[in-house]
């Protein structure tokens, strides 16, 4: 029987050190939707939506209330929308269209964000996915809750260097289209290599034709937690410390598979994975930054981070694995700057550089997040970025990801504000020597080889 | 049967025991175990409970408990079993 010790440790985790569940996501597949008539699509899609989603927050809810965990984001993923929509939007402007349909239908449920407003071209693009990559700017600065997401390497197909080069203009021209804001289109944007199928975080959810019909995945996020438990064993060796991360990501992840069954059977849907994640948040003791901190490193980025990243990264998915039936998605310490106390101070202090965190990206998911950049940084130099850490996916066969925000009009020693969950982030300074010609190159950097591993 | 468990922490005070009982007698809800300890001067009960026949819906009886507590200063959560059993139990 459970004894009040127990309770009490959960009740602590839950209340003291920001244990929640971060997202229920709901996949929907919208390939029933397709017609070569963009009204019908549209209504299509809308119905769809607002069918299978209907019961999605007043299912989060009931379950808040049911075991006292927080569920803080309720959001939905669809099938990329450049495939959806290849058939009947004939312009950038048609897939404008899609886009505010999505926003319509998600503000109708009541979800926090819809994602899917993507293209996977990690080889090649197709008019329609070019089509909806240019409407990007336009999409993103004209509806509330869509995410966008494009698929530009794997480690099978290589790197799409002209896919590249287009999202250096992208990423500049959304944060142009979104500059009162300090640029926040950026923020609802992600370049992928080895994109997931199942990832329930934004801005990079969608739901991959592999899937079925309707799916729920579930992230969970605890580093509060885990450097709670970490606090109690300050100076003994690694293997207690190690054996801690494991056993607290096993508690952490057990409660997101407590809550992706529950949701999977109060909404009839078939229950996905769970994304075994450390999800920090600007609140204060949720951070994955304070984990180094705790681990023994003075800030975020002093020499030892890489490692102790690795470490904590590795531990938190074998405690993870053994809780939960099936494991998906990103699955690993998330290292957002703006969305993360420990991070922005270790920034702000000078620990922390593009390329420390670069290196970090080769040992915990997901990439180069919610970095706030100078504003006149250049296309090619945004291009540039994205390609080293599309490299670093495609050859060390991982899932990487870039969400840099050029914030427009601002630059170093400046902050960027973007609220809520987003957070805030200080400017930080890119290396200022051009990569045009590298990055004017046409066509794609060929697929690794998968021997003579050095 | 899906078993409850309502927690109680705060100061303690005159009646608290007697207040949550009384809401769960009057409520059908039946006390399967109760134990109890000072953590740090705070007052600290745990009640397992069976809630199969309560006359009030799950998410009311949270509301109403919840209220009971800020009447006496205490906070009082009421939780179904899994949560603790999924996560301290393999």
């Amino acid at each position: 029987m459970i004894n009040i010790f127990e309770v009490n440790e959960t009740n602590e985790m839950i209340e003291k050190e920001n244990l929640d569940v971060r997202t229920i996501t709901l996949g929907i597949s919208l390939i029933d939707c397709i017609t070569d008539d963009l009204n019908k699509l549209k209504e299509n899609i809308y119905n769809k939506i607002t069918t299978k989603a209907k019961d999605l927050v007043a299912t989060g809810k009931a379950i808040e209330k049911e075991y006292g965990i927080p569920i803080v984001n309720k959001r939905i993923s669809v099938t990329p929308i450049a495939l959806i929509g290849a058939s009947a939007c004939k312009s950038s402007d048609d897939f404008v269209e899609i886009a505010k349909t999505l926003d319509e239908a998600a503000g109708k449920v009541g979800v926090n964000f819809i994602g899917g407003y993507s293209a996977l071209v990690s080889k090649g693009m197709t008019p329609g996915e070019e089509a909806l990559i240019r409407s990007i700017p336009k999409a993103l600065s004209s509806t509330k809750l869509v995410c966008s997401s494009v698929n530009l390497g794997s480690t099978k197909t290589g790197i799409n260097m002209d896919a590249v080069r287009l999202m250096g203009h992208i990423i500049r021209e959304t944060a142009e289209a979104t500059k009162d804001n300090d640029s926040l289109g950026c923020a609802k944007l992600v370049v992928f290599c080895n994109a997931p199928d199942d990832n329930p975080f934004m801005a990079g959810a969608f739901h991959g034709v592999t899937e079925a019909d309707a799916i729920i995945n579930v992230g969970v996020s605890g580093p509060g937690v885990v450097n709670t438990a970490l606090k109690k064993v300050r100076g003994e060796g690694f293997e207690v410390l190690c054996e801690t991360i494991k056993k607290t990501a096993f508690k952490v992840t057990r409660v997101g598979q407590l809550v992706a069954g529950e949701a999977s059977k109060m909404m009839g849907v078939p229950f996905g994975i769970v994304d075994l994640s450390l999800a920090p948040t600007p609140a204060v003791g949720d951070s994955v930054a304070d984990i180094l901190c705790e681990i023994g490193l003075e800030h975020a980025g002093a020499p030892g981070t890489t490692a102790a990243l690795a470490l904590l990264n590795d531990q938190v998915k074998k405690g993870g694995v053994m809780a939960s039936s099936y494991v998906g998605g990103l699955s690993g310490a998330f290292i957002p700057v703006s969305e993360d106390r420990g991070m922005i101070d270790a920034v702000s202090a000078g620990s922390l550089t593009l390329e420390k965190l670069e290196a970090m990206t080769c040992v915990c998911s997901v990439g180069l997040d919610m970095i706030a950049i100078p504003g006149d940084t250049k296309a090619s130099t945004i291009s540039g970025i994205i390609a080293d850490e599309m490299a670093i996916g495609m050859v060390n066969q991982k899932t990487t990801a870039v969400r840099v925000i050029p914030v427009i009009g601002k630059t170093v020693g400046d902050e960027a504000q973007f609220g809520g969950l987003l957070g805030y982030a200080p400017i930080m300074p890119v290396n200022g020597y051009s990569c045009e010609a590298f990055i004017n190159r046409q066509g794609r950097i060929p697929a690794p080889i998968h021997s003579f591993k050095n | 049967m899906k078993k409850t468990i309502i927690t109680v922490v705060g100061k303690d005070t005159v009646g608290i025991i007697a207040k949550v009982c009384t809401y769960l007698a009057n409520n059908r809800i039946n006390i399967l175990d109760i134990s109890q300890t000072i953590v740090q001067d705070y007052f600290n009960m745990m009640m397992i409970v069976d809630m199969n026949d309560s006359a009030k819906p799950f998410d009311e009886a949270v509301d109403e408990l919840r209220q009971i507590g800020e009447e006496i200063g205490v906070v009082i959560r009421c939780q179904r079993e899994d949560i603790f059993k999924s996560m301290h139990r393999v």
